[in-house]
């Protein structure tokens, strides 16, 4: 079955976002004085699995050993049909 | 003796090292990653722009078949030395502990660093307590969390870190936010190296620096010790 999956990444709570921290200083210039920015990758793919649980599992293991780097990043997953 | 000279897509300071290392009369081939890595005495991961950095630096080039042949080599005790790109490999693949990612301040810097010695590793024995080398990198910032800073100061694997020119690891001295000043690092065992600053760029007077040439002469004299 085709499952469409959306990987978001992104830093550990606390680390450091040199590029966030350049964005928010950006949105001040403009006039936007936020609190906080946070920056993420998201990964949209599509592939073919067994069930959403097989699914799951494959993307899991893309996350652990290539899209993510446990040492600095969270990331989270969602499985749709 | 025959060092084997790691080549990716992208890799462009394999031809500096291969230069260095034959002005100390030492034999270096260049080895494309779809090659074997068989009957070579070390390794070096060059520093460049493997992959164009896509991802993260040295993420694509870190699960290649060749860096299996690397691990391997790592674990027979021979010497592994990654240069700036070559260390974020490294650090990818997970031969050295940590990462290195982007710049505090998130731009390319390339420009001269001091650096301080610390412990003993393949590639140091031969070097001075301070070293002169330049940087080049915009994803340079040495990352490890609390536990693993303390274990890694507990195994002696912190190998040089940025320091001013009386050797004092400071503020200012710090070029990329490393965590405590930290610009290379060494596996449990010292034979394995992920280092940012680039020893090739420092092998001649003429360059600025010849500081870089210990570090390659170290590890020939690891290698002959063997």
């Amino acid at each position: 079955m085709l499952y469409r999956a959306e990987i978001t990444i992104k830093l550990k709570h606390g680390m450091l976002d040199p590029e966030a921290t350049t964005i928010k200083s950006a949105l001040k210039h403009l006039g936007y004085d936020c609190q906080s920015v946070k920056q993420a990758a998201v990964y949209e793919l599509e592939l073919t699995a067994d069930s959403r649980e097989n699914a799951t599992d494959i993307v899991n293991g893309m996350c652990q050993r290539l899209l993510a780097n446990p040492i600095i990043h969270d990331y989270d997953i969602r499985i749709t049909k | 003796m025959n060092i084997a000279i790691l080549r990716f897509g992208g890799s462009n300071c394999d031809l500096d090292v291969q230069k260095a290392l034959n002005n100390l009369n030492v034999g270096a081939e260049l080895v494309w990653y779809k090659e074997t890595l068989e009957s070579f005495d070390g390794a070096i991961i060059p520093g460049g722009f493997s992959y164009g950095d896509y991802l993260r630096a040295g993420a694509i080039a870190a699960r290649t078949k060749i860096m299996q042949s690397v691990a391997e080599m790592a674990a027979d005790g021979k010497p592994v030395l990654g240069i700036c790109n070559g260390a974020q490999i490294l650090s990818e693949s997970h031969l050295v502990p940590g990462t290195f990612t982007l710049n505090q301040y998130p731009k390319f810097i390339c420009r001269w660093v001091k650096l301080r010695t610390f412990g003993e590793s393949a590639f140091t024995v031969l070097s001075n307590a301070l070293v002169d080398l330049p940087i080049a990198h915009k994803e340079g910032r040495y990352v490890a969390d609390p536990r693993l800073l303390k274990e890694l100061y507990e195994n002696d694997q912190v190998v040089f870190k940025y320091v001013d020119d009386k050797g004092r690891p400071t503020l200012a001295a710090n070029p990329n936010g490393s965590l405590d000043n930290i610009a290379a690092i060494s596996n449990l065992e010292k034979n394995v190296l992920a280092m940012m600053p680039h020893p090739e760029r420092a092998s001649q007077k003429l360059l600025g620096s010849a500081d870089g040439n210990a570090i390659f002469e170290s590890m020939v004299r690891y290698i002959k010790a063997l």
